[in-house]
């Protein structure tokens, strides 16, 4: 899992049945000092509480999505499964 | 999963079986300011999007779950059309 910080939100009438009643987030990946590093992706807010701004932990391996949100088929590969109160290093 | 801009399409007669029938686009990765990002790629279509709309994309293993049948050798799926985004 890696911790990113949430740019914004996307809105999307038409898509895959899979991504129904689901929350998309643009997030930024960060580094130990929460620095931007690397490229911004999308992910599915299963946290269903973060928002543009927060610090969160987002899973990137579709096997997990899958576990968590319960369904074998699901074409989902970034989830956000936490919302990061505080880093120490 | 990413943003992408539809740019055109690919007309293949003879594919995998299993890709009968499903929309080949071409599509240029964006990034969240919707600037490109990398090179251009050919994903396939679920949504019916067309040239010049922005949508978003899964890939790797999941962009074949995303169709059907799913064990298609497919990396990249279109999976959303893009309504707006507040970054």
């Amino acid at each position: 899992m890696i911790l990113c910080r949430v740019l914004g939100t996307i809105t999307a009438t038409i898509k895959h049945p899979a991504f129904a009643g689901r929350k998309l987030m643009v997030v930024q990946p960060l580094d130990e000092h929460q620095q931007p590093q690397g490229k911004s992706f999308i992910a599915v807010d299963h946290s269903s509480s973060a928002g543009p701004g927060d610090v969160v932990l987002v899973m990137r391996e579709g096997n997990g999505v899958r576990q968590i949100l319960g369904d074998k088929m699901l074409p989902i590969r970034s989830l956000i499964v936490g919302v990061v109160d505080e880093v120490d290093v | 999963m990413y943003l992408g801009r539809v740019l055109g399409t690919v007309v293949c007669e003879r594919k995998y079986e299993g890709l009968e029938g499903k929309r080949l686009l071409v599509v240029q990765p964006l990034d969240h300011q919707q600037e490109p990002m990398g090179s251009p790629e050919v994903a396939v279509d679920t949504v019916s999007a067309g040239p010049g709309e922005l949508v978003y994309l899964v890939g790797s293993r999941e962009a074949a779950l995303a169709l059907d049948p799913w064990f298609v050798p497919v990396d990249a799926a279109i999976v959303g059309i893009v309504d707006s985004v507040d970054v």
